[in-house]
């Protein structure tokens, strides 16, 4: 196995990273792929909890680094103890072990989203339809740009079709045009990532979440297929039907 | 577009993420950008005569790359000297 090291990042804060990540390594291994994902923020880490392994957390990246994975200690969370070189060492070491490296960066242009990307052969970049989270996915597309990393592939996630319907959301062309660059799949708004989020179980394991599907898809790209984009204007269930009846669509 | 009805704020947020979006990339204040402007049109009137307030100077954007893009009519000289 060589591994594919794969850095979803964002710029804002609050975009759903965390929500991609682990939605994508949970598809990507339901798919019979070993996966292996990293949290890149010390500092606030949440990927645990969306995952519902928070208890399961007994050393951190830190612990990996200083070679103390034997000894059960206290959580470390000096951010300067990490470098971009450690971060290529740890994925390098992973290659042999794994299919795919999904690593979930710190929010911010910062020290943290250094070291997350410092090991991508790919970066995948999450924002939503709204104004300042565009803005910051542009700076880091630069940024990516201005190291060399590429061109990244965004996920536009949270889109709410009946708000663009009504030119009261930036649309996924009006982001691709702002950004310039290439998509790899659009996530519908969707309440049941926040109930699966609850639970500690991500959405993709839904089998009726749109927002689940749209991820399915997304794993499915990144594993190299070819999977047409989904039709966002097609409501499901009785909710649906009843506006295809009222011919509100 | 009809007059009386508000634009809708997808456009709006568009048009101002274009505007933000070419400065931080260019990392360039509008300030700056007038000031460009204003020097700019100083060092064409040295050669040759234009109209000041016809000039319209601006920040393009072309998928991922910028563009300074000057639009400068002359005033026509030789007209003038035949009449």
């Amino acid at each position: 196995m060589t591994a594919q090291v794969i850095t979803i990042t964002s710029g804002k804060g609050g975009v759903g990273k965390t929500t991609a990540v682990a939605n994508l390594a949970t598809a990507i291994a339901a798919d019979g792929k070993k996966v292996v994902c990293i949290d890149g923020d010390i500092g606030l880490r949440n990927l645990d909890v969306v995952m519902g392994l928070e208890n399961r957390i007994v050393y951190d990246i830190v612990d990996v680094i200083e070679g103390r994975c034997k000894l059960k200690q206290a959580m470390i969370r000096d951010k300067n103890a990490v470098s971009p070189t450690d971060m290529i060492r740890i994925c390098n070491d992973l290659r042999s072990d794994a299919d795919f490296v999904i690593i979930d960066s710190p929010a911010g242009i910062e020290r943290g989203f250094r070291n997350a990307i410092a090991a991508a052969d790919r970066v995948i970049v999450v924002t939503n339809p709204e104004v300042s989270a565009v803005r910051d996915a542009d700076r880091v597309v630069g940024i990516l740009e201005a190291e060399e990393k590429g061109i990244p592939a965004l996920i536009l996630n949270r889109l709410n079709q009946a708000l663009v319907r009504n030119n009261d959301m930036l649309s996924a062309e009006d982001v691709l045009d702002l950004l310039g660059i290439q998509l790899i799949g659009i996530v519908p708004e969707d309440e049941s990532v926040i109930i699966s989020s609850n639970r500690g179980a991500p959405v993709v394991s839904d089998p009726k979440s749109r927002a689940g599907q749209a991820f399915r898809n997304i794993a499915r790209r990144i594993q190299g297929q070819d999977v047409p984009f989904m039709d966002l204007d097609q409501q499901s269930g009785l909710w649906g039907a009843i506006q295809k009846l009222a011919g509100r669509k | 577009m009809n007059f009386f009805t508000r634009k809708r704020s997808a456009e709006n947020a568009k048009e101002r993420l274009q505007l933000v979006l070419v400065h931080d990339r260019t990392d360039l204040t509008p300030a700056q950008l007038e000031s460009l402007k204003d020097d700019l049109l100083i060092a064409i009137s040295k050669y040759i005569e234009i109209d000041p307030e016809a000039v319209q100077i601006g920040l393009e954007r072309d998928g991922r790359s910028q563009r300074l893009v000057a639009d400068i009519p002359l005033r026509n000289v030789s007209r003038r000297h035949a009449g």
